[in-house]
């Protein structure tokens, strides 16, 4: 199944063992999106790593620079003002809850409902709009920079985003009638892809896909960074650990986004946009690790340096990577279309299996 | 009400007083085969674009809206589209058999339409048994679907044919024992004669309750006969990628995408018949002068009208819902489908004994 299959979501290739269309075990392939990221950070600086890590899971691409930035701060000792910590944060949610959308439209359509990858890129399209505002791109928009930001945001910045948290309250509730209430899909998604707690801390499956479980694995509530310390927020736990609990997570965390997005909003301080920092960042000798949560888990961002303006090692610890190779312990035994949903659930983002 | 009658006799007797009857015979059958090809291909080709305008409207899109006002002619230029395509030989196929396939299926949705009443005296053949001939030409269909996958020497194509023929035949049942209940209720089997007794009202108002769970169970059943959303397991892209016509191009996938639509028309057709009334107007008992204005609209309008609204139906939930699974197709199928359809023609029997119903 793959690597050019419909309901794979990209280059990744399926082997299975069948009988009938019975799965019996599955093994994923990955490489056929060969990359070398972490390799070629090596030879590049930190301020170019930023533009490399946008592209492996492209769906959060501001989360993914982020992780580098603190990475880098911390190892700087640096801190960022407020004003920045708090922007980081919004557009943090802000893209979180575009992939969400995008994840609901894409598992819609291996379901078959086609009308769901509608609905959702309509709403994403106001998200994408505001990035496109702030920043000129749609989805790689490398906007966080060691120290800071890249440049301020756009006057317009706060009234778009407020109009888009009324908008989206209202459209949200759209999705639940359309699929979540659907017996159809309910018999589809109700008890499919069980994984229990223990799968899912063993297989380091982490973001909706962990917390569907059960397991309580938010960065963002247990080691806060930028301004989540400063917020009131919940982390949406399902402990059914099915297709549903997976699809139910993310649709809370929707609404929990909006939540901390109406928080901090009006708050954002006054201030730079940057800290001072020199042209040539030169991180000290020794290792630094910073992980956050991005839409589909934890991320981390592990750099080696030698005291170079480029980093000796990177090494990033990616979601989707853990999060794939469950699928043999929950989707063996049950039927092909059953894997599709179940391995649609997992969100997975191909390009960043293969980094 | 207009009749149609009067202008048939008139045909009829004019070719016979001028010509030979084996040649005035041989005219008539030709007028009415140019009339259905030239109808069937211009319900097939606009259902198409209604289905792309009603998914639109569905999925907030425009739709078609380039070819001609309002995208009319876009359909027109697929069909030139898929004539210019290469028909690709499969290398091990079975030719004969493959190249025969689409044909099975589109002759099979053109028999059923032979028998459908259009408008009082408006249609090719009146039989005495309409619905058992209905009933029996528009199964035909999945012997070409079963054909086009085995012949193709694929096995997604294989698989499903395999899933469409066990789909079509279990709800081939359901879709009999609704149409029964009517047949129960009007005592004939003859369409003009069910569609007559509907003069006084539709049978799913008259025959209320088990009428309306008669309809419900004849949308699903036949929207799962038609391989269409939720239940077009034979298709599914997320599965199988295309299903029986994976290995089938250009005008010869046509075919099937043609007879699928028209499958939709005809059953959308049936149901309209024998649920709703088919050509007859909206009539309530009591209120003549609703009646009389009611009859000033002609009677195609209302046939088609009624299977417009069945057919938007359909269409409706084909994009609203996601997809089922295999076995829990036919689980809905043989597990509740049925035995509630089996009660049902116990509960009408039972009402028409007692005639509890509108007569």
């Amino acid at each position: 199944m793959g690597p050019q299959h419909p309901s794979t979501h990209g280059v990744l290739r399926f082997e299975l063992c069948l009988k009938g269309e019975t799965v019996k075990y599955i093994i994923p392939h990955c490489g056929y999106i060969h990359r070398g990221i972490e390799k070629m950070c090596e030879k590049i600086t930190y301020q170019q790593i930023i533009h490399l890590t946008d592209r492996f899971d492209y769906l959060s691409a501001h989360m993914n620079n982020e992780a580098v930035c603190l990475a880098v701060e911390n190892a700087l000792e640096v801190e960022v003002p407020e004003r920045v910590k708090y922007i980081r944060t919004i557009l943090a949610e802000l893209n979180r809850i575009a992939s969400h959308q995008l994840w609901w439209c894409a598992f819609g359509m291996d379901l078959g409902a086609l009308t769901t990858f509608f609905y959702g890129l309509r709403d994403r399209e106001y998200i994408l709009d505001i990035f496109e505002e702030s920043f000129g791109s749609r989805l790689l928009h490398s906007f966080n920079y060691p120290g800071g930001l890249m440049h301020d945001i756009h006057p317009d910045f706060q009234k778009k985003v407020k109009e888009f948290i009324k908008y989206f309250r209202k459209k949200l509730p759209e999705y639940d009638q359309l699929l979540t209430g659907n017996i159809i899909f309910q018999q589809r998604a109700i008890g499919m892809g069980y994984m229990s707690k223990e799968d899912a801390i063993s297989y380091g499956v982490t973001g909706p896909s962990g917390r569907g479980s059960g397991f309580k694995c938010d960065v963002r509530k247990h080691h806060p960074y930028s301004a989540y310390s400063k917020v009131d927020f919940k982390e949406i736990l399902y402990t059914e650990g099915d297709t549903f609990a997976r699809y139910k997570a993310r649709i809370d965390e929707m609404w929990e986004s909006m939540n901390i997005i109406e928080q901090l909003i009006d708050n954002i301080p006054a201030g730079d946009f940057t800290a001072k920092m020199k042209p040539i960042i030169k991180l000290p000798v020794g290792d630094y690790f910073q992980r956050v949560e991005t839409a589909r888990g934890e991320l981390g961002c592990y750099i080696v340096s030698d005291g170079n303006k480029n980093p000796l090692r990177v090494k990033f610890r990616t979601p989707n990577f853990s999060n794939l190779f469950v699928i043999n312990k929950i989707a063996s035994g049950n039927k092909i279309a059953d894997l599709v949903a179940i391995s649609g659930s997992l969100d997975l983002v191909i390009p960043d299996i293969d980094r | 009400m207009y009749d149609f009658t009067s202008f048939t006799t008139w045909v009829h007797n004019a070719l016979y007083s001028s010509m030979s009857p084996g040649w005035a015979m041989l005219i008539e059958l030709a007028i009415v085969g140019i009339i259905f090809i030239a109808f069937y291909a211009v319900i097939g080709l606009y259902l198409v674009y209604a289905e792309r305008k009603v998914c639109a409207l569905i999925q907030n899109r425009k739709g078609p809206n380039r070819v001609g006002p309002l995208g009319l002619f876009q359909t027109i230029a697929d069909l030139f589209k898929l004539l210019g395509k290469e028909l690709i030989k499969i290398k091990n196929a079975d030719q004969f058999l493959f190249n025969l396939a689409p044909f099975i299926v589109i002759i099979a949705s053109f028999m059923a339409i032979a028998a459908l009443p259009f408008a009082k005296g408006l249609h090719a053949i009146d039989l005495n048994i309409g619905i058992f001939y209905l009933f029996a030409v528009s199964s035909l269909g999945v012997i070409g679907i079963l054909l086009a996958g085995w012949s193709s020497n694929s096995k997604y194509s294989l698989i499903g044919a395999i899933r469409s023929g066990a789909q079509v035949v279990s709800y081939e049942l359901s879709v009999g024992l609704a149409l029964l209940s009517v047949v129960i209720f009007s005592g004939s089997m003859q369409l003009s004669t069910i569609v007559e007794s509907q003069a006084n009202g539709w049978w799913i108002i008259k025959g209320h309750i088990p009428a309306i769970i008669s309809f419900l169970i004849f949308l699903v059943a036949s929207t799962a006969e038609t391989n269409r959303g939720p239940f077009d397991l034979a298709e599914a892209e997320s599965e199988l990628t295309a299903g029986f016509h994976t290995e089938y191009s250009g005008i010869k996938f046509a075919f099937f995408f043609l007879a699928e639509y028209m499958n939709m028309f005809i059953v959308a057709a049936i149901a309209s018949t024998v649920f709703l009334g088919g050509w007859m107007p909206f009539h309530l008992p009591g209120l003549d002068g609703m009646n009389h204005v009611m009859d000033y609209i002609p009677g195609f309008v209302w046939f088609l009208g009624k299977t417009a609204f069945i057919i938007f139906i359909m269409m409706w939930f084909k994009w609203t819902f996601p997809r089922l699974r295999i076995d829990q197709l036919l689980k809905l199928e043989w597990k509740y489908l049925l035995p509630l359809n089996l009660m049902n023609i116990v509960l009408i029997a039972f009402i028409v004994l007692m005639g509890w119903y509108i007569k």
